[in-house]
């Protein structure tokens, strides 16, 4: 049994809420950079312009990317041999952000009551915390800060087995038309497959942790999703809507057995940012 | 697409020489408002009771920024999603409201609004608030201070760079940017 201290967690957790916030994946960064030679628009030429030097001037000023600096949406993969000593597990987190998010300047964008009072906590808790125990003696967590924006252009569809990967790609390519300029594009498309009604949307949000590029590693899910960033780059949407080939920079497919009854479809929709850090203790 | 350089307030000839498409070098005196503000302004306007802002001649920009680090003006301070003060912002353009500056398309009532009071709908880059930020020259909290981000601030901005997204004649950059490059 490895011990891990409830503060170690607290450091990590404010360290990378930070780090998600100022510093642009050198993923996305090469992706945006090839969007940016192969865009046949001028405005969105200059639109991907501004967004490669504004991430030059966070990384440089060590600023927020975007001031919208999310929900605060933590992965954790916890080892079944870990001993959390020295406080509760979740408030050790909650403190992380509480900190990252007071002194990394970022913006607090959390209300306590979702629809009545609608009053900011003041220090962006609760987090949302996904946590998974696995084999092993090590923490490992993920921090992806997710702005509103972007989620509010999501969606879970419990689809009929009979519409088929026909269907699944038609409500893909049909969310993202609609979506247009919201989610600020080039967007980053999350599609969780199977599983249950919470299940695919949880795949469709885990969906964009993965690194851009990589595939799925089933073929038949990379085919799909190579075929739909193909027609997501034909529908015109462009960087933040006002035309242009750079609709998408990825989309990536996870999956999940499910029910002989159901087919659930979940598509979530990350921004030009797709802001992620991870660490291990 | 022409390039202008705009100082506010904006009259209806400033606005009326935009065009769906063109850039904007915007400078002068702004106020931020998001939603939150713009349901209290509204309620304002529906009593019958005084604005804390003469919006006439003036500019909305759709931003809840982030906290200003020391020494800095303000804080990253992008763009946030226009469509959620469609809504209200009709209402605020029968007060006078010349222009709004956010990200992703209005619905059918802001247009009608803009064609008929003679307003203009600016983009900012979404996400490229790091580099807006450099734009504004100061900044300060007017009205609402609970709201916090929320809150209705007046800044100062110095050639902040803009897309005329949506005109008052009709046009609309996201229609017809999305028809131009789409490949059926």
């Amino acid at each position: 049994m490895r011990e891990i201290r409830a503060s170690q967690i607290t450091e990590l957790v404010k360290k990378l809420c930070i780090d998600a916030n100022y510093n642009l994946g050198k993923d996305v960064w090469e992706k945006l950079e090839a969007g940016r030679k192969t865009e046949e628009s001028p405005t969105g030429k200059a639109i991907l312009d501004q967004i490669l030097e504004n991430a030059k001037i966070a990384r440089d000023n060590e600023v927020p990317m975007c001031q919208d600096t999310g929900f605060a949406v933590i992965f954790c993969e916890l080892g079944q041999d870990v001993h959390v000593v020295g406080g509760d597990f979740n408030e050790a987190i909650n403190e992380g952000v509480r900190q990252g998010y007071g002194e990394g300047y970022l913006r607090k964008s959390i209300v306590d009551d979702p629809v009545i009072e609608r009053k900011n906590t003041k220090d962006n808790t609760p987090a949302i915390i996904h946590l998974r125990i696995v084999p092993g003696d090590k923490l490992k967590i993920t921090v992806a800060p997710k702005g509103g924006g972007s989620e509010n252009m999501s969606e879970v569809k419990m689809m009929k087995p009979a519409d088929g990967i026909e269907g699944v790609k038609e409500f893909v390519i049909d969310k993202v038309r609609r979506s247009g300029g919201n989610p600020c594009p080039p967007i980053v498309v999350g599609v969780g497959l199977g599983g249950t009604f919470e299940k695919c949307a949880f795949l469709a949000k885990k969906a964009l942790l993965r690194p851009l590029g990589e595939h799925n590693k089933d073929p038949k899910y990379a085919e799909v999703e190579k075929e739909l960033l193909e027609r997501i780059n034909k529908l015109g949407i462009g960087p933040q809507g006002l035309g242009g080939r750079t609709t998408a920079l990825a989309v990536n497919i996870e999956v999940h057995p499910c029910h002989i009854a159901s087919m659930p479809a979940a598509v979530n929709i990350n921004c030009h940012a797709s802001r992620h850090k991870e660490g291990t203790i | 697409m022409a390039e202008h350089k705009l100082t506010t307030p904006l009259s209806d000839e400033d606005v009326k020489k935009l065009k769906a498409g063109d850039t904007v070098f915007l400078n002068g005196t702004i106020y931020t408002g998001r939603d939150a503000a713009h349901k209290r302004l509204v309620e304002l306007i529906k009593k019958g009771e005084p604005l804390p802002v003469d919006f006439k001649g003036q500019v909305i920009y759709y931003v809840g920024p982030a906290p200003a680090k020391p020494g800095q003006a303000i804080g990253s301070a992008g763009p946030t999603t226009s469509y959620r003060m469609d809504p209200y912002a009709p209402a605020l353009i029968e007060k006078g409201l010349k222009g709004m500056i956010g990200k992703g398309p209005r619905g059918e009532d802001v247009v009608e609004a803009m064609k008929k009071h003679c307003a203009v709908y600016l983009a900012a880059t979404g996400g490229a608030a790091a580099l807006i930020a450099k734009s504004v020259t100061k900044c300060e909290v007017i009205a609402y201070e609970d709201l916090g981000a929320e809150a209705i601030r007046k800044m100062e901005v110095k050639d902040m760079p803009l897309i005329v997204a949506q005109d008052c004649h009709g046009g609309n950059q996201f229609a017809e940017g999305v028809k131009q490059y789409e490949k059926t």
